[in-house]
């Protein structure tokens, strides 16, 4: 399982306008692992999420998705790759319901199409179907949402609509997982909770996971690896003991000649 | 049924009728607005091209309705596929404001080509039986009847294709987030196209049921005029909203016909607009809008 590149990112550079978010940024993603992308506010780690699921067209560079080059596939094609992600600030369908917005997930896998919807229930759909269910109650159980299934989005508390997103992501039996902030906005026992729901799907489901995360003791906790940017550029990557030690991620966050601190 | 009461249902039905005609147009307007968020000012002028299309193949062509009833919806998609490649779509992420001027001269187009083609006279289909049906005292024309009946059975279907078809499910959702759905892998170009397939459609069907009421001219366009008050009245991006708005108006309209021209004439034109501006003085976002509040 190990060792298996999922994700190359070769050289990648984004600007807007004069701002420059990414410079050139390489790194790489390994089948099954927990890999974080930390750095101060600003520092792009949400950019290079972004480059991946296709939001922002980087101007230079490539992103490599088991081989294939998908650095200028269209945004809603990243999906039907296996790549599933979740937003910074929670971005579900707020009118629908739990159910309704895991089962969104579902609906990019079975062939589209207006007149399919009419002659929808062949028998082979319909077994899809039933399968899609059962994946649907798993990530439901996992998730411990069974209460709130029948709940409009938009009434729900911060922490659980995090999670209905997480879930809506998992439906898509994601091969690759990106996470935007999972964590940001919780308290402890909702930040548990959730890095246990990632380390879950990360060792049960063998889901790759990218992170991104300023929570440090959850990051160092449960990544295998992790790339620290700074002003869009990569300053370290490594293990999170490697990461912790590192002078330069050590300045980048505390400033320079501040060596009493060791808070990483 | 006696007197007033039986006077009374006269004008209700009636204006039922003609509400659902324009629920359907409504119904077109949100649409377009909920998935693209832009108001699409020209709904009246596709109306009365379609309303042009079907009176000509009938006419001018010789078909019989029901084929030319067929030929239009055809068109009305190709037409609405049009506008949405060739118009809107070079206008993404130009300011919405620009992109509703450009439905404004859209209409200019739209109506300056029709009566190119077709001239400046009204036309009648004169295709249904002129007289009315009897329903327990109620005197409605077969015409009546059948927009009712269409328009009713359009929009059941609608609401039933939003709650349970996948396409439907899909412009929802579009509707709802964008890039949430294109992380799902919904392909928000294919919804924008569909939606406004689907606004051509039924406005175009409302054209036809309104130019058999009323005869086929140029003004038919300005039924898109008429509804627009009722969809914001309804809350541009409520489905429910717009059909219930365009039954209001509807109903306004005929009950200030009965009971209140003899007074004031032709206030029935006016009437249902000044209680849509008492109803926004108290409810800005329309009677099934969505509140917008902004946090800062």
């Amino acid at each position: 399982m190990a060792g298996e590149v999922v994700i190359e990112i070769q050289n990648i550079s984004l600007a807007f306008g004069g701002v420059q978010a990414l410079i050139d940024v390489s790194t790489k993603h390994m089948r099954g692992e927990i890999f974080a992308i930390i750095g101060p506010n600003g520092a792009g780690k949400t950019c290079l999420l972004n480059c991946i699921s296709r939001f922002y067209n980087p101007q230079k560079g490539l992103v490599i998705y088991k081989g294939e080059d998908i650095t200028r596939v269209s945004t809603h094609s990243i999906a039907k790759r296996g790549i599933a992600r979740t937003f910074q600030n929670i971005e579900l369908f707020k009118g629908m319901t739990v159910l309704d917005n895991i089962k969104l997930g579902r609906h990019s896998f079975l062939k589209s199409g207006i007149f399919s919807d009419i002659i929808y229930y062949g028998r082979t759909i319909r077994e899809e179907l039933k399968l899609r269910n059962e994946i649907e109650e798993r990530i439901i159980d996992l998730l411990e949402i069974e209460a709130i299934r029948k709940q409009v989005v938009g009434t729900l508390p911060y922490g659980l609509q995090k999670r209905v997103e997480l879930a809506r992501a998992l439906a898509m039996q994601p091969e690759v997982l990106l996470l935007d902030e999972p964590m940001a906005g919780m308290n402890l026992e909702e930040t548990e909770d959730m890095a246990r729901f990632i380390l879950n799907v990360n060792s049960m489901w063998g889901v790759s996971i990218i992170l991104v995360e300023h929570d440090m003791g959850v990051v160092m906790d449960i990544s295998d690896r992790v790339c620290v940017l700074e002003f869009g550029r990569k300053i370290a990557e490594g293990s999170p003991r490697d990461i912790q030690g590192d002078p330069k991620v050590i300045s980048a966050y505390l400033g320079q000649d501040q060596k009493t601190y060791s808070r990483l | 049924m006696q007197g007033e009461l039986l006077f009374f249902m006269q004008f209700l039905l009636s204006g039922l009728s003609m509400g659902s005609i324009y629920a359907l147009v409504a119904l077109g307007f949100v649409l377009i607005y909920k998935s693209t968020s832009i108001l699409n000012l020209a709904q009246g002028e596709i109306l009365m091209v379609g309303a042009y299309i079907c009176l000509s193949m009938t006419l001018d062509f010789g078909l019989n309705f029901f084929a030319s009833f067929i030929i239009t919806m055809v068109f009305s998609v190709i037409l609405g596929l049009a506008i949405e490649r060739l118009v809107l779509r070079p206008l993404i992420g130009e300011p919405i404001i620009s992109v509703i001027m450009v439905t404004l001269g859209l209409t200019y187009i739209l109506r300056g080509v029709v009566i190119m083609l077709w001239g400046n006279d009204i036309r009648q289909f004169n295709i249904f039986p002129e007289e009315p049906v009897d329903l327990w005292g109620v005197k409605l024309t077969y015409l009546y009847l059948w927009s009712m009946g269409i328009s009713l059975l359009l929009l059941t279907g609608f609401a039933i294709f939003f709650k349970y078809a996948r396409t439907g499910i899909f412009m929802r959702a579009v509707a709802d987030h964008q890039t949430a759905s294109q992380s799902m892998g919904i392909s928000v170009k294919r919804v924008f196209a569909i939606s406004w397939c689907i606004a051509a459609v039924v406005s175009s069907i409302g054209g036809i049921l309104v130019g058999n009421i009323g005869g086929v001219g140029v003004s038919l366009s300005y039924i898109g005029l008429k509804v627009l008050p009722a969809v914001i009245f309804g809350g541009l991006d409520s489905i429910l909203g717009a059909i219930i708005g365009g039954l209001i108006v509807g109903v306004l309209e005929f009950l200030t016909a009965g009971y209140l021209d003899p007074y004031v004439p032709a206030l029935n034109e006016v009437f249902p607009f000044i209680v849509l501006v008492l109803v926004l003085m108290v409810r800005p976002y329309g009677l099934f809008g969505t509140e917008e509040i902004e946090r800062v």
